[in-house]
């Protein structure tokens, strides 16, 4: 249990994300959502096309089966939040470091751009701003005053949208109450058209995400190289078709 | 054995034995001559040559404003393929610059007879090759005003910089090697500019004066300088040691598929040696035919470094060997399919120039007429260096094409950016160097009548006989 001397909140939680493959049709308001909360910039067709989009959220697609018998598979797949981030150690400048939330917490502006961490991650979601992002009017007007508009040379990804944990923490606590479950929603998780995407508190385990985390179709991206997600994916089986 | 009288005739000797008196029936001052001549007397072929340099490193300095002011969109690179030809060109030049250490300061230490000629153009390649590197980490930042980031300075927000990350290591080492080898480089140079200084005027004896330092040549003065010699030639073998194995660590230690391995360190090392020596003997080459060095870089000279080469180049297929067949019978899919890229895939071009490239020219350098042959030593030399670069191209390019989510694969296109870039360092490269070796005497005179010393001619009676005497 730790506390933030800056913020005065008590801090005793790990923020978990858990991704219900079964539910996931793979829509892609998630990624809409995350753009528009996020300030995430559109690189336009013709980076996207060469792996230069700067989607937060990545709906992995799969292709399962011989024709006719195909089916598509969706994996929505955002920053691991890692315990063990192998982002993290590589960082020459501390841009990315673990903070008491078990959070890998992205320091914009202190990115100097050297792309280390996007290669050290195994599940590539760390994007990076090739050119300076654009937002052509009318995007200017939405965008988000709690996020930093990134420049380009700049490393960014998920951060399970952390100003609306801040905003959520304070909120309550100025209201001299405890956070209740399911409050803070993440702006994916808050679209989710099929709420294939439950957040929450692993350490309480009465939340619904951790009750979910214990499900027998619950697993892990990449387990073997330890570094202890906290993305939990629920098995998908046969309704993604 | 030759006879008295043909020696007294300067006869073009031909067997390296006799060759090694070619400089014994020199004096002092006809040798001073011999190395002054080429650095005062400028063709016109060599002031075409510095403007075709220049003109490269103009065009690839614009290229290089160009990424400045558009960003790093302007390279080929991507999510996942986030390094390339510039880490690529990185290593290369890091690698390069082991061979002028390697020769200097390990057959230093060895009373290697065959450096003495050679160290200075081995010390200026490693001096040159590593600004060159340096030049990368800059330039692949795209905004490169905010390096100074990653440097530990005290200030008033108490940013510090992250040394568990092997880039700090980089730093720290290409920054200690550059200082260790330049002072290297200029410690053996104080008495050289000593005897240029007194042999020229004008602008050169201003410069020349300054350059040494005021050395006289006392045996005081000679007594410290070897001193001090023997201590860098110690100190910096294990700098040159680590400055590679913290490169090879910037792959290695991340959990990257292809780069996470422990073999790296010593592979790269023994890499960096291999491309290192090679950029060496056809650098060596070239210069030899631009100043007409023929009589200090003979064909022994040319085959003990042939020697070596062949050696480092066993060394590196051994190297490389060890680390393939544990990844072959690891069999972890994204490895696996990694290997089929190379071998079958769309990276068999390369996987197959990089070990003709590499293992070729060890058969070839085999055979002594290759090594004492300058226009076949060049061409086995360069060749390794092609594979060396495709080598290190496949490490960092191909391996990052490849990831344990097979959504997240993806391809590299390069760029005219890039390649301009990388083409400028490889002119600026060869400009400083012909620019150094018009300023400064490439064969390093003192070495050389320190090493006459060992092989002269000695009057027994009436013969003149070349003896071998054990010198330190």
């Amino acid at each position: 249990m730790a506390t933030d001397a800056n913020l005065s909140v008590e801090i005793n939680r790990r923020w978990l994300l858990v991704v219900d493959l079964d539910r996931c049709t793979g829509c892609q308001a998630c990624v809409v959502a995350c753009h528009a909360e996020n300030n995430v910039p559109v690189v336009g067709e013709k980076q996207a096309a060469y792996g230069r989009w700067m989607h937060w959220i990545i709906i992995q697609r799969y292709w399962e089966g011989e024709y006719p018998n195909v089916k598509a598979r969706f994996m929505p797949v955002m920053c691991q939040q890692c315990t063990e981030a192998p982002c993290e150690p590589v960082c020459p400048v501390f841009a990315t470091y673990h903070n008491a939330e078990g959070l890998n917490a992205q320091i914009y502006n202190r990115c100097i751009g050297t792309r280390f961490c996007g290669n050290a991650c195994p599940y590539k979601t760390r994007t990076y701003n090739w050119f300076q992002p654009g937002f052509p009017e009318p995007l200017t007007e939405q965008l988000n005053p709690d996020v930093t508009v990134r420049t380009r040379g700049i490393m960014e990804k998920c951060t399970f949208c952390i100003q609306r944990i801040r905003r959520t923490e304070i909120d309550s606590q100025t209201e001299g109450r405890l956070l209740t479950d399911g409050e803070i929603q993440p702006a994916c998780v808050q679209t989710c058209p099929t709420n294939a995407l439950v957040f929450g508190d692993l350490d309480d385990p009465d939340s619904r995400a951790s009750q979910l985390a214990r499900s027998h179709r619950s697993f892990r991206l990449l387990p073997q190289l330890g570094t202890d997600p906290g993305v939990i994916y629920l098995k998908g089986g046969e309704t993604n078709v | 054995m030759s006879e008295p009288d043909h020696l007294a005739h300067e006869t073009p000797q031909t067997t390296p034995h006799d060759e090694r008196l070619l400089l014994a029936l020199r004096t002092d001052s006809e040798i001073n001559q011999a190395v002054l001549q080429p650095m005062l007397k400028t063709g016109k072929w060599f002031w075409m040559l510095v403007s075709i340099l220049s003109l490269i490193v103009a065009w690839g300095v614009y290229a290089w404003g160009y990424l400045i002011y558009w960003g790093i969109g302007v390279t080929g690179k991507n999510r996942p393929v986030y390094w390339t030809l510039f880490i690529t060109t990185f290593v290369f030049w890091v690698g390069i610059s082991h061979a002028g250490t390697m020769i200097s300061a390990v057959l230093r230490l060895l009373k290697a007879d065959w450096r003495r000629p050679i160290t200075r153009g081995a010390e200026a390649m490693t001096a040159f090759a590593l600004m060159m590197a340096a030049l990368y980490p800059l330039i692949h930042l795209g905004r490169v005003w905010k390096f100074y980031w990653m440097i530990p300075y005290p200030n008033n927000r108490f940013m510090w910089t992250n040394f568990q990350s092997p880039l700090i290591w980089d730093l720290v080492a290409i920054f200690t090697y550059l200082i260790g080898s330049s002072l290297y480089l200029y410690l053996a140079l104080i008495p050289d500019m000593a005897m240029a200084r007194d042999h020229v005027d004008s602008w050169r004896y201003k410069l020349y004066r300054v350059l040494a330092l005021g050395w006289r040549g006392t045996e005081g003065e000679w007594h410290k300088l070897h001193r001090a010699l023997g201590i860098f030639s110690v100190a910096i073998i294990p700098i040159f040691l680590s400055v590679h194995s913290i490169v090879s660590w910037d792959f290695a230690v991340t959990v990257q598929p292809g780069w996470h391995s422990t073999i790296f360190a010593p592979y790269f090392v023994i890499g960096a040696i291999y491309s290192g020596l090679s950029a060496l003997a056809s650098i060596l080459v070239m210069v030899r035919r631009g100043m007409r060095l023929q009589e200090f870089l003979r064909s022994e000279h040319f085959n003990a470094l042939g020697k070596l080469v062949m050696v480092a180049g066993m060394a590196w297929v051994y190297f490389w060997f060890a680390g393939f067949i544990v990844e072959w019978y690891g069999n972890d899919p994204v490895v696996r399919e990694m290997i089929h890229e190379e071998i079958a895939g769309h990276l068999a071009p390369f996987f197959y120039l990089q070990m003709s490239a590499n293992v070729i020219p060890i058969v070839l350098l085999v055979f002594k007429r290759v090594r004492t042959t300058p226009a076949l030593l060049l061409a086995s030399t360069l060749l390794v260096n092609v594979g060396m670069y495709t080598e290190r191209a496949l490490i960092v390019i191909g391996s990052l094409q490849r990831n344990d989510l097979p959504f997240n694969w993806g391809s590299y296109r390069p760029t005219w950016v890039e390649i301009s870039i990388v083409a400028m360092t490889f002119a600026g490269f060869a400009l400083l160097y012909i620019l150094f070796s018009r300023i400064i005497p490439f064969v390093p005179v003192w070495e050389i009548k320190e090493g006459r010393l060992r092989y002269t001619l000695r009057r027994i009676g009436r013969l003149l006989v070349p003896t071998a005497a054990e010198i330190d």
